[in-house]
């Protein structure tokens, strides 16, 4: 497949602080991308050096095998995570300003009703709720047709009717033909959305592929969650790897039988014993060592 | 290029325009204050005004017992014609020249003139009675003519720095300007599309003002109507690109304030917005001369109260097209979109 996006070992130094700290990943041709990773691991800022709106202190971002440029700038859309737009300015004219700066253009009616803004068009920026927002500012990042689009956390802040939403714009935009790149500490969402991910923490990038290939490598078979205060005694004679997180026990294992009749002499309470499929958020807990942040 | 800046400067227009408190605020305080001031000290100024034709700037006192008069100030004149157009005019109340032969000239209509004739006389002894007497007149320059150009001149000021100052570090903050900088939109254009924004405004806002208050007061205009437009133009462009400057790379509304500040209120005390420099001591004026309001007051007030030419105000002029040139080219190459 086409390379679309290239990071190549890239650096960002504040004084006392390595923000980012040799990131390096490719990105193909007309996949959602996730980069994923706890708050402060590094991830806007490494994107925001991609979009070339952040200087690196090293390293190279290459478009289609070339330094990102005049091109990049002309096929990239971009979706902050805070955006401000201009007060007393309606929906229309927004659109209508971001549009005007760019040779590619994308039909004005086309977006209106990709992101369904119809009905907001002579809307003031300022009487937006969320969710209208963050429609308007993915309306404004699709002005030029994109072939890559950034979305750096856009769901943050929404209710559940509003994300959804939004994910259903983004698999649309994905079915275009676009390649996206979105970045989230959602791990639902990344994994609705995203064929393929890297999980970044304190600057770096410590895994990079696939969910499912991912979770597979890590995780074999089914997770058997248990509360830890319903153990009558400890674990001994439990065969599979053993997770304890925030106050769950979770077992790894590839016979669930097997592994409920062992379990059955060490829990007083059967009845909270719950039986899923290992998630990204399984993954990225273990990978991160730590909980999600807000 | 060109659709970019229209673009960008189209949507401030909307901004600024559509934000009504911010609008009202800069046409009814100009207002307000031209018409209070006027109410307030239009009929008399609080002391009496004396020229001296002489050679240099510094006026000696022991030449004649007249420059020891009290509650008299006496400023020193070298261009005569200059002197004898203010006495025209009632700006100031007399004129003298303590040269081998004593003269001195008077307005007859002017009130205070009079008095300060008889303070002359009074302090010339008896074996100089020989004093010339000369009359110069015309009508008086009111206080409202005198302080239209300076209360247009300051709502400029205020208009230019803070609308672009505090504005681009106001995006800069929000993070507006960030999302333009992922656009194909350079740091020229966006710079470009602010300054021709906030020009175009200040003009509109001026020339109301002053259609406003030229129709109601009557003030005097003596010049050129184009020139005048000149002056304002390139003394807008000016103070514009100042604003610029400030707020090139400034991050904080705070900073971005205390910066303004500091450049507003030296500009308002010293290019004569409020008072006349004349007889102020020469470290001042040199001062007022680096501040572009100084000229652009200048040249407004050589139009309108003395019909000066567009060849009269050249210097100002050239002056301000200069102190623009440096200022937007200093504010574009130090211009930075973000906080990093």
């Amino acid at each position: 497949m086409t390379v679309a996006l290239e990071a190549r070992n890239i650096r960002k130094q504040y004084p006392g602080v390595t923000a980012v700290d040799g990131a390096s990943f490719s990105v193909c041709e007309g996949i959602c991308f996730g980069l994923l990773g706890p708050n402060g691991a590094g991830k806007t800022t490494t994107v925001e050096i991609i979009e070339g709106v952040t200087p690196a202190t090293s390293g190279e971002v290459l478009y289609y095998g070339e330094p990102a440029g005049a091109r990049f700038r002309q096929e990239a859309g971009i979706q902050f995570q805070n955006t401000a737009l201009q007060d007393f300015i309606t929906v229309r004219e927004t659109i209508e300003m971001f549009r005007a700066l760019y040779t590619r253009k994308a039909d004005f009616d086309d977006i209106v009703q990709q992101c369904s803004l119809g009905d907001l068009l002579d809307r003031d920026n300022r009487k937006l709720s969320g969710g209208q927002r963050q429609r308007l500012l993915l309306a404004v990042a699709l002005v030029n047709k994109p072939r890559l689009i950034f979305l750096d956390e856009p769901t943050t802040g929404l209710d559940p009717q509003a994300r959804r939403n939004f994910w259903d714009l983004v698999q649309n935009i994905r079915a275009g033909g676009a390649t996206i790149l979105l970045t989230t500490h959602y791990m639902d969402e990344a994994q609705v959305l995203c064929d393929e991910i890297a999980i970044m923490d304190a600057g770096k990038i410590i895994t990079q592929g696939s969910p499912e290939q991912l979770l597979r490598a890590r995780y074999e078979g089914l997770i058997i969650e248990l509360p830890i205060s319903d153990l009558t005694n400890g674990l001994s004679g439990i065969e599979h790897t053993v997770y304890e997180k925030l106050g769950i026990i979770e077992v790894v294992t590839t016979d669930v039988s097997q592994s409920l009749q062992q379990l059955r002499p060490h829990v007083s309470n059967l009845n909270q014993i719950k039986i899923r499929q290992p998630n990204l958020e399984d993954l990225f807990l273990d990978l991160t060592g730590h909980s999600l942040r807000a | 290029m060109l659709r970019r800046i229209y673009a960008i400067f189209q949507a401030r227009n909307r901004e600024f325009l559509r934000d009504r408190a911010a609008l009202s605020w800069n046409l009814i305080l100009p207002i307000a204050l031209m018409f209070g001031l006027s109410f307030a000290f239009g009929n008399d100024r609080d002391a009496y005004t004396v020229g001296v034709l002489q050679q240099g700037t510094e006026i000696n006192q022991d030449v004649h017992p007249f420059l020891k008069t009290k509650f008299i100030h006496f400023v020193a004149y070298q261009d005569f014609d200059l002197a004898t157009l203010k006495v025209s005019r009632h700006q100031i109340d007399l004129l003298v020249e303590f040269a081998e032969t004593p003269r001195y000239w008077i307005n007859p209509e002017s009130p205070k003139g009079y008095f300060a004739e008889l303070a002359l006389l009074q302090s010339t002894s008896s074996g100089e009675t020989n004093i010339a007497k000369q009359e110069a007149t015309g009508d008086a320059v009111g206080y409202a003519d005198w302080l239209l150009p300076g209360i247009l001149g300051m709502n400029m000021m205020f208009s230019s720095l803070f609308g672009v100052g505090y504005v681009v570090v106001r995006y800069r903050k929000n993070g507006f300007l960030k999302r333009l900088r992922a656009t194909p939109l350079t740091s020229f254009e966006f710079i470009a599309a602010q300054v021709l924004s906030r020009l175009v405004l200040i003009l509109l806002i001026t020339t109301f003002i002053y259609t406003g208050t030229h129709l109601i007061l009557g003030t005097r205009m003596e010049g050129s109507y184009f020139t005048l437009f000149l002056v304002a133009l390139v003394g807008a462009a000016s103070l514009v690109s100042l604003g610029l400057v400030v707020s090139a790379r400034v991050t904080s509304e705070e900073l971005a304030g205390g910066l303004l500040n500091l450049i507003n209120w030296p500009m308002m005390m010293l290019s004569g917005v409020w008072f006349s420099l004349e007889g102020a001591p020469d470290v001042v004026r040199s001062i007022a001369n680096i501040f572009p309001l100084t000229h652009v007051l200048n040249a407004a007030r050589a139009v309108m109260l003395d019909g000066a030419t567009l060849i009269d105000v050249g210097p100002s002029l050239l002056a301000l097209t200069a102190m623009s040139a440096v200022f937007f080219a200093v504010g574009a190459k130090v211009f930075r979109w973000g906080q990093y």
